[in-house]
């Protein structure tokens, strides 16, 4: 950053602040001249929808901070006052509470490109893994965020999630113990929940810059999967991205913005508008949307795992559902090593296409089974039974399907070049 | 290519759909039926209040619900919403005492309540109220309408909905049976007949009208800002259409030659 040839700026006060700190230089190469691939479709929006939905997040979140308080007693009738008192109060909550909706939606459409065109293979691995990092401190942030209306799902949506931890052998008790600051979630939990989810926010950011950084390094992947080879295959960032992503962004914000308001609370849960209450569990403990796959692989597991016909048992079903929801995520780290077939783009691989458009399926079944009574039945069908079907279904795509395609699977042909595919697919429209 | 582009619309109606999804399938469980939808003026895009209903719906709290339930999150000053003036709000307010203090001499003291005040609640704390109930907690309904599944539709169905136990239900002794109750079975009695509040405009004094107007009152209570909600929310969205519209036009202007 910043070494190197430099052109000089006309404009007097912007040549002199760059010869000493070249910001407008660093702007000018990695987002005016920055050659992109010129094939990107919409799918390549997300990323700076999510960009902006961060942004969107953290400022609203530090306006909302200034009013909120973080105690049990107080702190329920604190965001009530901020949605009744403060001006325009009930705006930023909406936008604050509906803009994790829409970050976990734009983020998850990027994370499923990724994995469709083949964004996480080589030079991209480690791209691709500060993504899953920053997909990690997202569900920890808005598992936080979500705690502090101190609402009956805050509180026992915390309950629940802390009280994974105790699955571990040994060190559980007292990693709930310390986590929660107590013996049972209560003051302390949510003093240090508010003081993380005020942090947590610029560690995303921070990882992002990295995410960022180590894109304009390796460069964009592309539909085609293929690298640009000439200046034909690339056009630069601005104008021509800059002005796509505004009207992508554009359209996803009518989208979230019909949500804010017209059905703010839609997305959310009516027991979080009933003030927290040790005393009463709800019917139902359900996690907010985004969380729900990961959920029903969590409650798949439901078996033990031990020596046959003896009482040992090496992992309880609980701990078995704790691994293989933490997994779910960590198989996301080793992708770019699962799936080692030379051509990115599912495009050219169809099979891959094929078992990749059953994960998407299976991925939003979960969804929806997680979202359900854990004794729940459809079609005569109990969903625990299709829950695990799913989660087998899930990791096998991952353990199985992805190495045993590196080796076997035969691709269509390749266009040489990204010009070439383009105007391939221009004489196809005309 | 039209493989790929139906494969792509595929994906965002699927993931559209996901979210839609799990969230109006995710808390239908249980065997208490839906509340039916009533036809309601705040309902869609341009809905509003009516201030006739909200009025007699305060009307109907302050004169039967308000013996049990508290709303403590509403403070007088904001009946003007209903299309009360200031002295009117005084005057509603005028009608209860609130403690205040500690004074000069370290004492507490009843005072007349003022608009700034909240809703003075029935009962002290939770526990006294639970007391005088035996053991039910009737509770706070300022968010009554957005704390239940289907809120509106949902009060008004509770108030409309008892009758005697159906398919088998025990109902012990000083409970009660309530069609739309998780559950059914109900602490409250049935809080409204025919003509026990006066309306003065004219508006039948029936059992069906009372829920009717109180559940648009308490709609309110849990939402006051949803008509400036709606009339910003239809700026913005039009805003960002159009912004969206020119966007659009200047991306296919700069891209036209390119492809």
């Amino acid at each position: 950053m910043g070494s190197g040839q430099r052109e000089k700026f006309d404009n007097p006060v912007v040549e002199w602040v760059d010869s000493r700190l070249p910001v407008f230089t660093l702007m000018q190469r990695e987002y005016g001249s920055f050659p992109v691939p010129k094939n990107f479709n919409y799918f390549w929006n997300f990323g700076a929808i999510a960009g902006v939905m961060l942004v969107t997040m953290i400022v609203t979140g530090i306006v909302l901070a200034m009013q909120y308080t973080a105690h049990t007693d107080l702190a329920f009738d604190s965001v009530e006052r901020i949605m009744r008192d403060v001006n325009f109060g009930w705006m930023l909550r909406y936008m604050h509470s509906n803009g994790a909706s829409f970050f976990f939606i734009a983020v998850y459409i990027h994370i499923f490109r990724g994995m469709y065109y083949g964004s996480y293979k080589g030079p991209r691995e480690l791209l691709w893994i500060l993504g899953v990092v920053i997909f990690l401190l997202m569900m920890a942030t808005a598992f936080i965020g979500y705690v502090l209306p101190w609402g009956q799902m805050s509180y026992w949506g915390a309950t629940v999630i802390t009280n994974l931890f105790s699955a571990l052998p040994l060190v559980g008790e007292p990693i709930v113990t310390w986590l929660w600051g107590g013996f049972s979630v209560d003051n302390p939990t949510l003093n240090r929940f508010f003081a993380l989810h005020y942090l947590l926010p610029f560690v995303i950011f921070a990882v992002v810059f990295l995410h960022v950084w180590a894109l304009h390094i390796c460069g964009s992947n592309n539909p085609e999967g293929i690298e640009p080879k000439s200046e034909q295959d690339t056009v630069s960032f601005h104008p021509y991205y800059t002005i796509k992503d505004s009207f992508g962004l554009l359209f996803f914000l009518v989208l979230y913005c019909l949500f804010v308001f017209f059905a703010p609370d839609y997305l959310g849960h009516p027991d979080n508008y009933i003030p927290a209450d040790p005393l009463v569990t709800p019917a139902h403990i359900v996690p907010e949307w985004y969380f729900l796959p990961f959920y029903a692989i969590l409650r798949a597991i439901t078996f033990e795992i031990g020596i046959p016909f003896t009482d040992i048992v090496f992992i309880t079903a609980k701990l078995g559902g704790v691994i293989a929801m933490f997994g779910a995520i960590a198989l996301w780290f080793v992708m770019p090593w699962l799936d080692t077939h030379p051509v990115r783009s599912a495009r050219y691989r169809p099979l891959y296409r094929t078992f990749f458009i059953l994960l998407v399926i299976d991925f939003v079944a979960l969804g929806y089974i997680g979202s359900q009574a854990a004794d729940a039945v459809l079609f005569g069908l109990p969903l625990s039974v299709m829950g695990l079907i799913c989660t087998a279904y899930y990791f096998a795509f991952f353990l199985v399907i992805l190495p045993v395609l590196s080796k076997k699977e035969k691709v269509k042909t390749l266009p040489n070049s990204i010009h070439d595919a383009v105007l391939a697919k221009n004489k196809s429209h005309s | 290519m039209k493989m790929k582009r139906t494969f792509s619309a595929l994906l965002v109606v699927l993931a559209l759909c996901g979210v839609v999804g799990y969230s109006s399938s995710a808390y239908a469980a249980g065997d208490t039926p839906h509340p039916p939808k009533q036809d309601w003026s705040f309902s869609g895009m341009f809905g509003t209040y009516d201030k006739g209903a909200l009025q007699r719906g305060l009307k109907v709290y302050q004169n039967v619900c308000s013996a049990c339930h508290g709303m403590k999150h509403l403070r007088y000053r904001n009946l003007t919403a209903l299309g009360y003036n200031e002295n009117q709000v005084k005057n509603i307010a005028a009608q209860y005492s609130v403690t205040d203090g500690p004074n000069d001499e370290g004492e507490m003291f009843e005072r007349t309540a003022i608009p700034s005040d909240a809703f003075v609640s029935p009962y002290p704390n939770e526990a006294a109220a639970k007391y005088a109930n035996n053991g039910a907690y009737p509770v706070d309904l300022s968010l009554i309408t957005k704390a239940r599944h289907s809120g509106s539709d949902y009060v008004y169905g509770l108030l409309t909905g008892y009758s005697e136990p159906e398919h088998g239900v025990e109902v012990p002794e000083g409970k009660y049976y309530n069609k739309y109750f998780p559950g059914h079975v109900i602490s409250m009695a049935p809080p409204l007949s025919d003509d026990i509040v006066a309306y003065d405009d004219g508006t039948p004094t029936t059992t069906e009208q009372y829920a009717k107007d109180v559940a648009h009152f308490l709609t309110w209570a849990a939402d006051p800002y949803m008509e400036d909600r709606k009339r910003i929310g239809l700026r913005v969205i039009i805003f960002l259409l159009v912004f969206a519209g020119i966007m659009y036009a200047y991306k296919r202007q700069l891209w036209a030659d390119l492809h």
